[in-house]
């Protein structure tokens, strides 16, 4: 059963991220964008990590995207007849190299069976907080002072410069 | 582990090749070249929580929690970065911003 949610949600994520990439108009790739978000992150709770789903969905989809479409609109370059997607002469370098990634990685895969199939773990929260604030309580710290050295940029680069 | 470990590597892989061709292909505005980097950072996150549950580790969703905080502070920078460009030349394009200053 599990399996089955699993490749469903799994073409929904790359369906919706293709739709993304492709879209003319910033303000449509970042919609196509929190339905992937959403998928995956149903996916990570399929996984047995059902803290990162509930991270991903506040984070990603509710306060990353919102962030993208207040500058979007703040800067007002999303106007429907400037828009451009990208011409071919400009694909073709990066489908180039998708191409030749991905069929590097399928030929890998292919040599190899895939293994058995177990039951389906679950890590709660319990366990997932002992091991983060236990064995990498130095990395919180970091982040923490990551996130007030990003604030301090961010204030820095987006002040207004006195006339 | 509800599939093979090595279809969720797959399921990455893609994702990041995806990730990789938007950063890639939308020279044109800087916001599709971030939209790219998120997609990137996402399918690396689909990665560790899958090697995390195949191995029955937490360790992987801890360093999923990691690149989500470094992500959430890249993203502030460089929206705010794309902002001042913005104000500097009013575009963009990643093209036009070729020139140093001094």
């Amino acid at each position: 059963m599990e399996q089955i949610f699993f490749y469903i949600l799994a073409a929904v994520v790359l369906v919706a991220t293709l739709m993304a990439i492709t879209a003319r108009h910033t303000v449509h790739a970042i919609i196509y964008l929190a339905t992937s978000f959403f998928a995956l992150a149903a996916i990570f709770y399929l996984l047995g990590a059902p803290l990162v789903a509930v991270f991903e969905v506040i984070i990603y989809a509710g306060a990353i995207m919102v962030l993208f479409l207040f500058v979007i609109m703040m800067l007002d370059t999303g106007k429907w007849e400037t828009a451009r997607a990208p011409s071919m002469a400009e694909w073709w370098p990066a489908l180039l190299m998708g191409a030749i990634t991905l069929a590097a990685m399928f030929t890998l895969f292919a040599i190899k069976t895939p293994e058995e199939i177990t039951g389906w773990s679950y890590i709660d929260a319990r366990q997932f907080s002992l091991v983060l604030f236990r064995k990498y309580g130095v990395a919180v710290e970091v982040i923490s002072l990551q996130l007030l050295f990003a604030l301090v940029g961010a204030l820095y680069l987006g002040r207004r410069k006195k006339p | 582990m509800i599939v093979p470990l090595e279809h969720v590597l797959m399921l990455a892989g893609i994702i990041f090749i995806m990730g990789l061709s938007c950063a890639i292909a939308w020279r044109t505005n800087l916001i599709m070249v971030l939209i790219g980097i998120e997609i990137m950072l996402n399918a690396a996150m689909l990665a560790f929580v899958g090697g995390g549950a195949y191995w029955k580790l937490v360790d992987g969703q801890v360093f999923s929690l990691v690149i989500m905080a470094l992500t959430s502070s890249e993203v502030s920078l460089a929206l705010s970065m794309v902002v001042y460009l913005h104000r500097r030349k009013r575009t963009v394009n990643a093209d036009e911003f070729s020139t140093m200053k001094g």
